[in-house]
């Protein structure tokens, strides 16, 4: 059987993604100190994986209902309300494997051939390829440094056409660690209700904002909750990326066709994790603090270190990255990556790698230990004293 | 500059530098050096200690709990009776206890002999010392936020996309 010839050609023509590039080389290498992944450095909690371990003593090992264990989607709605103050009802919940499937089903669900999604860039580098296999059209949206990588609403008025049906809100971001907050999102809400625009607002890390103001959804503007499609998920906030939970919140007319996409692609996400999710949920607020508090102390030792050293660094305010300006070097992205890799072996991803708005920087997690992030420093410094 | 917040670091990590510490905490280096002195010459900075798995190196060392009853002599109370036994070199904690017995002293020694000589000798002749109660460690799982003989944590994540 000829396979190969028979590719789908999107799927054919989907590029290796260039976060995985370098990770490739470094696997081959020895002594490599990675500021690479992005995924918690911490297990997750014992009171929640002994929660999991519970539910599979007492048999639990069957399927769910498609969109959840009830307990968990009361728990959920629940635990917004109190986190985030926004208000869903246990209806309004759809749990799914991770927040990569919310972001899937949220996609699969509307987009039909020819429609626009509107994709601010750097970003995540899932949605561009989601849309194409929906056969809808990526429209990047460039987000630049000078305005701290928010979404601008100029530009995108621009962007705008009568295609345009979706646009992904993808704060707090990966890569850049920027925010949104109330302020800034205003005016983006109300260009999407003039426009009739569908939101997704992949807020996976919504748990990680750093300084004293939490984390503000879209949904929560007016005019926009009957419009957003909200992305989560317990990997960021709970150190939870293993078990596979995630979920949507929307109203029930766009939870109810992104059920059906999802009853018969994946039908639920697993049981054991539910219930692991259910203790998380109900009882890990400590957890969250703990975590983001350790976050906080890396991110600030980061950005100190990066801009001592003469790698500009805008403050990231959210999630567990920085992206420094390595464009005084005279490097490219790739470029700086590859040869801070060889020379030092420090694996940092490049920043176009999420995007061509993202060239001229690079993407350092702070997802590690501080005895990990002081060696990398050491090593990046020694890297820039040689060029 | 939070100060709490840096007594908190460091007593989880006392090695790192005060470059980092002021990194970490929005602060200068001489800050941290300035505050840690002060902490240090007010007694909130007690010491920096090492936590070692002595059972990975062939020094032997036996730690005994030692629960003690006390009678509390007329204008002394329970705090007399504590220093008189933490002044011994050999014993490393001691606490005031509510519930069956008064004082809970942890010590260290060489032997089970050791300890045990300790106990009869300097321990239970003290006057106020009404009964004492043994209790050996046979083995350390955990140790001040420590777990000892832990797998090595190695790196298991891999990338996803």
């Amino acid at each position: 059987m000829d396979f190969t010839s028979r590719i789908n050609p999107v799927v054919a023509g989907m590029k290796p993604s260039g976060i995985r590039r370098f990770f490739d080389i470094a696997f081959t290498m020895e002594n490599v100190v990675s500021l690479g992944i992005g995924e918690p450095d911490f297990v997750t909690p014992w009171h929640i994986r002994d929660a999991g371990i519970y539910s599979l003593e007492k048999g639990n090992t069957m399927y769910t209902p498609n969109p959840g264990l009830p307990e968990l989607r009361k728990a959920i709605a629940r635990y917004q309300q109190r986190r985030f103050d926004l208000h869903y009802d246990p209806e309004e919940v759809l749990v799914t494997v991770g927040g990569s499937e919310a972001i899937d089903l949220a996609i699969r669900a509307f987009v039909t051939p020819g429609d626009e999604v509107i994709i601010p860039e750097p970003c995540f580098v899932c949605y561009g390829p989601i849309v194409r296999l929906a056969g809808g059209v990526p429209v990047a949206l460039p987000t630049m440094s000078e305005d701290s990588f928010r979404i601008n609403p100029t530009r995108l008025k621009a962007a705008i056409t009568e295609k345009t049906k979706i646009l992904i809100v993808p704060f707090p971001n990966n890569p850049t660690g920027a925010v949104m907050r109330k302020e800034h999102l205003e005016e983006v809400a109300k260009i999407c209700v003039a426009h009739d625009l569908i939101v997704v607002s992949d807020e996976i890390y919504g748990e990680l904002t750093f300084g004293n103001q939490r984390h503000v959804s879209i949904s929560s503007l007016p005019g926009m909750r009957e419009r957003t499609i909200i992305v989560s998920g317990l990997s960021k906030s709970h150190a939870m990326t293993g078990w596979r939970i995630g979920y949507a919140l929307a109203p029930k007319e766009a939870i109810a066709p992104m059920n059906k996409v999802h009853q018969y692609a994946i039908m639920c996400a697993p049981i054991m994790s539910q219930y692991a999710a259910i203790e998380a949920i109900e009882n890990g607020d400590d957890d969250i603090a703990m975590m983001a508090e350790e976050y906080d102390r890396r991110r600030m030792m980061i950005t100190d270190e990066l801009n001592r050293m003469g790698l500009p660094c805008f403050e990231p305010e959210g999630a567990f990255y920085v992206f420094p300006d390595i464009r005084s070097t005279g490097l490219s992205s790739e470029k700086f990556c590859e040869s801070l890799l060889y020379a030092e072996r420090v694996a940092v991803v490049p920043g176009d790698a999420f995007g061509a708005s993202g060239e001229g920087f690079v993407r350092c997690s702070y997802a590690y230990s501080v005895q990990n992030i002081t060696i990398a420093m050491e090593r990046i410094k020694r890297f820039l004293d040689t060029l | 500059m939070d100060y709490d917040k840096l007594l908190w670091i460091i007593e989880q990590d006392s090695r790192l530098s005060a470059a980092q510490l002021a990194g970490m905490l929005g602060g200068t280096k001489e800050e941290v050096e300035t505050k840690i002195k002060e902490f240090e010459e007010n007694k909130t900075i007690l010491g920096y200690k090492t936590i070692v798995d002595w059972d990975k190196t062939d020094r032997e060392i036996v730690t005994a709990l030692i629960e003690v009853k006390v009678v509390p002599q007329r204008g002394e109370g329970f705090d007399r009776v504590a220093a008189r036994i933490y002044q011994f070199p050999e014993v490393d904690s001691v606490y005031l206890m509510s519930g069956g017995f008064d004082l809970m002293v942890l010590i260290e020694g060489k032997t089970m002999k050791e300890v045990a000589l300790f106990v009869a000798q300097k321990l239970a002749v003290l006057d106020s010392v009404s009964a004492t109660s043994t209790h050996f460690v046979l083995k350390k799982y955990k140790d001040k936020g420590v777990v000892f003989d832990e797998e090595k944590m190695e790196d298991k994540r891999t990338p996803m996309v």
